[in-house]
């Protein structure tokens, strides 16, 4: 039974990915500094450390934690987005963007994932 | 006519490094694109959640499931986004399905980051910089090695 909730919360996580990805890469395109990042992923990877390190916090039971935890916010994340635009970039001599895509993904998510744990043991 | 195919043409091979999108997942919104983005996230999801579940999370201990989904599913990613686009007709379903889906459900970021943050709030320093090192570089060699796999075949 807990695998159906794994499949739906897998599922969901992965579509909100998609669209949030999509709406912030449009955007991001032409505003942003340092053009060509890949600012969708970013967006996705660092918000989802920060719900990660929030529910991480909260006593949460064995399921709920891997439903929203290891399921839904596990699928909402990606890695191998992340490599593949890192890899790209670097294929087309944007060594700088591609260091920059690792470095502010690296430092982002850790101090995302330390501020969503410190919000959570607020509560 | 003649002045929006250079465009065009540039889109396209944006395309084709896997940079952008297909058009269709403009507007209107094609819920077909977003079932096959479910479907595939839902089986990533379940393969990785599965494997999860096979070891104890400990900060002391390299996370090996983790470790292990993210290189595979960089791997795949690469080797299907280097197939789809590069090599076969264009699709509307198979990256959502393939790429945005199973890869991306399969792999996690949120689930590294807070691993390496246990890790550093347990004074393992050597270990939370050995996990990322070593993600961030097998994952980039994995994504290098199967798009050479998919290019080279494709030469023959």
């Amino acid at each position: 039974m807990i695998w159906v909730g794994v499949i739906l919360a897998g599922g969901v996580g992965a579509v909100l990915r998609f669209l949030l990805d999509g709406a912030v890469a449009r955007r991001a395109a032409k505003s942003l500094p340092f053009a060509g990042l890949p600012f969708g992923t970013l967006a996705v990877n660092i918000s989802g450390a920060a719900v990660l390190g929030f529910l991480g916090a909260l006593t949460l039971d064995r399921y709920a934690a891997l439903l929203a935890g290891t399921a839904f916010v596990g699928s909402y994340t990606t890695f191998s987005t992340w490599m593949l635009e890192t890899q790209r970039l670097s294929e087309e001599r944007q060594v700088r963007n591609a260091v920059a895509n690792i470095v502010a993904s690296v430092v982002l998510g850790i101090g995302a994932a330390l501020v969503g744990q410190w919000a959570g043991s607020l509560l | 006519m003649g002045s929006i195919l250079p465009n065009k043409l540039r889109e396209h091979s944006l395309q084709r490094k896997g940079f952008r999108r297909v058009a269709s997942s403009a507007s209107p919104r094609d819920y077909r694109e977003l079932a096959a983005v479910f479907v595939g996230g839902a089986l990533g999801t379940v393969a990785r959640t599965g494997l999860s579940l096979l070891a104890t999370a400990d900060a002391a201990r390299w996370p090996w499931p983790t470790f292990t989904v993210n290189i595979v599913g960089a791997f795949m990613l690469g080797y299907f986004t280097t197939r789809l686009l590069e090599r076969l007709p264009l699709s509307s379903y198979r990256r959502p399905l393939l790429g945005t889906g199973v890869c991306g459900g399969l792999t996690t970021f949120s689930t590294m980051q807070v691993e390496t943050l246990k890790m550093i709030e347990h004074h393992h320093y050597g270990l939370a910089i050995g996990y990322t090192c070593a993600s961030i570089v097998l994952g980039l060699l994995a994504v290098h090695l199967a798009s050479a796999l998919v290019r080279r075949a494709a030469v023959r």
